[in-house]
């Protein structure tokens, strides 16, 4: 089976990949919410973190514990936990980001009879000294925490070690959207979703070298040949679901060079310090990525880091994917829209509920905003 | 005061007047902060209005702004207008409609002083982070966010160390923001003061304990305004002393809020705006008083944390603690305990589409609620100011039908 084929594998069914590993590792398997979890603590402590995306098949328990205006992530974790599709999970961590995910945390605790329950109560603004003190503070909390649920000790060593193999993931899935954003015809946007999200699900040992692999292979295949001349969009807003977009954006002449997805880019972005104090290094690096709008930095950073994309990635139009009834995405929407207009950038959004929009109609959209560029 | 009695008391219709005037001037009074060389903050619900207090900075709260605009039934056009400024209808109606009255400059009292600082305590919800961002690129002033993490199972020595240092950073914000200092003594002041108001505030809506019930939860959400906004001032401690006194000479006179209390029932979740006199009237019809609610307790919940001689140096716990910041299974222990304390016989939630932290979790309460004290429960769908949300004909129907569950419970006697 070719690298591509293994991602996309594990990505169509990351609960069988993550039994499969279980039963062969015997490493236990920690489920976890969002992307400001310090997944080297995880891996440090000798398990392994998979990051649940929330099921979007079936739903039927988890609407007698949500209500209708609950987003679709939310509500698709609960539904994968309360139908016992994840209870191979050892243990369950909950990082605090927006009002949602604070209650999905307490009704899981409350229901799920699987695992153990953590949650790492991170600060919400990230500028401030106190607030550097705090987080660094929370995530020694997590590890004596995670040291007690699985009855391990957790080194600085082991911490260390782990981050020497996410930074060299992280490294990796760069170095394949680089060159994927120099030739955007080297694969699929497919692929490239499959591939940050298998990020999140695979065994990080063999993701270290398979990444490693594939960056290499899309350099070969690279070499000599000539960028491809198409339409290049970025994405932008909440985390993505949807890999059908890939396909349809193409479909309609363009390609997706680059995203600010929590799945995307913002997984990626930014190396953790190997200095000398771990977990320090680990908080600094949540400190200083880019921000997910639920949490605050500064009141303009997301829509610098937006246009200097679109500029750095020579992008000539955004789409933004906003997941309904995510509030942090929906209040950060119109100042967004006016600094890019500002700053000339086309750009057009999508609201996405657990499915897309109808698909005849959205390929429309997508072409007409195509079309202007 | 809702208009649900028909013996309107005479002293009661003079607290109701009372408030309004006291309302009315500190509106003047912060309208006019410019001419008198004061300075105004816009402040969260549930942040720490003291140290403002303590520095003569008035403290101006959308969100007291937001049930106006509710009460006084605009806020669907102004959530419209908030919505052609792109943001989206699924956003909290009080952030809907404050946006747009900063830049339309509509809405009741011809709009809210400007703010020369804002101050954003994410103690209720993490949407108050987004709105003051907002107004922050609006108005162009300081904005202090004061986090409290959630406080899910256990208030930890970590929390209580990052929370008890933003009181002090805070304090230094408002020094630089006024360039004044703070002068402690007064601070010292402010705190016996608020912690006096929060305990006549309880004691207050502990009134309802009585059978009849002198009022009800449609007063208490019209009364909370002096605890919210006025919060560590003499005004405040003395306006509900008055009101207690004037409840307990009532409850000794046997004198209810509703002309027959029969059935009594608990309220969750933020009043239904706009639609106050309807609701109290509907109960009022199947003889139910609503006694006590969630809500405007919450403003007096955590007083067990407070240490009244150290008012900043306990701020940390109180501030943190409070009922909306905690996990759904305290919150359901808090409802029980109501429950038993004010002897209802239904619980009624309001599932608010603007309140994600309040209401996720509401079906899981009604569940322990249903286990552990057997009562009947009634869910309403709506929203806080937004009426598109509101259903009449569907939701009389629920009415009556939980009404009916009650009365069979209970017995109609």
């Amino acid at each position: 089976m070719n690298h591509l084929e293994e991602y996309r594998r594990a990505v169509s069914d990351p609960s069988d990949y993550v039994q499969q590993l279980k039963k062969a590792s015997g490493k236990k398997i920690i489920g976890y919410t969002c992307s400001y979890t310090p997944e080297e603590v995880i891996m440090a402590a000798g398990a392994h973190p998979l990051r649940l995306f929330g099921t979007k098949q079936h739903i039927s328990l988890a609407d007698s514990h949500l209500q209708s205006y609950c987003c679709s992530v939310v509500r698709g974790i609960l539904e994968e936990g309360l139908s016992r599709r994840v209870d191979y999970l050892d243990g369950m961590v909950f990082p605090h980001t927006c009002d949602s995910m604070q209650r999905l945390s307490d009704i899981w605790r409350m229901n799920i009879p699987f695992g153990f329950h953590l949650d790492i109560t991170l600060p919400v603004k990230l500028d401030t000294a106190s607030a550097k003190d705090y987080m660094i503070d929370v995530l020694k909390k997590f590890r004596d925490d995670l040291s007690r649920k699985l009855n391990v000790e957790i080194s600085d060593d082991a911490v260390q070690k782990a981050i020497a193999s996410t930074n060299a993931i992280r490294q990796s899935v760069r170095a394949i959207y680089d060159l994927r954003n120099l030739y955007p015809q080297l694969m699929p946007g497919e692929d490239l979703y499959n591939i940050v999200r298998a990020s999140m699900i695979m065994d990080r040992n063999r993701l270290a070298v398979m990444l490693a692999e594939t960056a290499a292979d899309l350099k070969e295949r690279a070499a000599g040949t000539k960028p491809a001349v198409v339409k290049r969009i970025l994405m932008a807003g909440g985390m993505c679901n949807q890999p059908d977009v890939y396909a349809m954006i193409e479909e309609s002449g363009g390609k997706i060079v680059w995203d600010d997805f929590c799945t995307g880019a913002r997984y990626f972005t930014g190396l953790t310090d190997t200095g000398s104090d771990p977990l320090s290094s680990i908080g600094e690096r949540l400190l200083n990525r880019v921000v997910c709008p639920a949490k605050h930095t500064d009141l303009d950073g997301r829509a610098r880091h937006i246009i200097q994309l679109a500029e750095e990635k020579n992008a000539q139009g955004v789409i933004f994917l906003l997941p309904k009834f995510c509030d942090p995405h929906a209040f950060d929407y119109p100042y967004l829209k006016e600094r890019l207009e500002k700053s000339g950038i086309p750009l057009m959004h999508v609201e996405v509920d657990d499915s897309l929009p109808a698909e005849g109609q959205l390929k429309t959209r997508f072409e007409s905003f195509l079309e202007m560029l | 005061m809702t208009d649900h009695t028909q013996d309107t008391e005479k002293k009661t219709v003079s607290h109701t007047k009372q408030m309004r005037e006291i309302m009315t001037a500190y509106y003047i009074d912060a309208k006019t902060a410019r001419e008198n060389n004061k300075k105004v903050a816009w402040i969260t619900s549930g942040g720490p209005v003291e140290p403002l207090i303590a520095m003569d900075i008035i403290p101006v709260y959308p969100e007291n702004y937001g049930a106006m605009i509710g009460a006084s039934k605009m806020g669907v056009d102004l959530c419209k207008k908030a919505e052609d400024m792109g943001y989206s209808s699924d956003l909290c109606s009080y952030a809907r409609g404050d946006i747009s009255c900063a830049t339309v400059k509509g809405g009741p009292i011809g709009g809210l002083p400007e703010p020369d600082m804002l101050i954003c305590c994410n103690n209720i919800c993490g949407t108050v982070l987004k709105w003051y961002e907002v107004q922050a690129r609006y108005f162009k002033v300081p904005l202090f966010i004061f986090d409290t993490p959630i406080v899910h199972t256990e208030f930890t020595r970590e929390m209580k160390t990052y929370v008890q240092r933003q009181m002090e950073e805070y304090i230094v914000f408002l020094e630089n923001v006024s360039g004044r200092k703070m002068d402690r003594d007064r601070m010292v002041d402010v705190g016996k003061l608020s912690v006096e108001g929060q305990q006549l505030w309880q004691e207050v809506l502990d009134t309802t304990m009585n059978r009849p019930s002198p009022m009800t939860a449609f007063d208490a959400f019209f009364y909370l305004a002096l605890i919210v906004t006025l919060r560590g001032t003499k005004q405040a401690v003395d306006f509900y002393r008055g009101l207690r006194d004037e409840m307990r000479i009532r409850a000794s006179e046997g004198k209810g809020a509703i002309p027959r209390e029969r059935y009594r029932l608990l309220w969750d979740n933020l009043p239904i705006w706009y639609r106050l006199k309807w609701l109290s009237q509907e109960f009022a019809k199947h003889d139910a008083c609503l006694v006590a609610d969630t809500y405007t307790s919450a403003w007096c919940g955590s007083m067990k944390y407070i240490d009244r001689n150290d008012f900043i140096g306990s701020a940390a716990e109180t501030y943190t603690r409070i009922y909306l910041n905690i996990g759904v299974d305290k919150m359901a222990e808090i409802v029980l305990s109501m429950i038993d304390k004010y002897q209802a016989d239904g619980i009624v939630m309001h599932s608010n589409r603007s309140c994600k932290p309040y209401s996720f979790g509401q079906y899981d309460i009604q569940k322990i609620v249903e286990r552990e004290r057997g009562i009947p429960s009634l869910i309403i769908e709506a929203d806080m100011c937004d009426e598109r949300s509101f259903s009449e004909a569907q939701i009389q129907t629920r009415i009556d039908a939980f009404m009916e569950m009650i009365r069979a419970k209970k017995g109609a006697s």
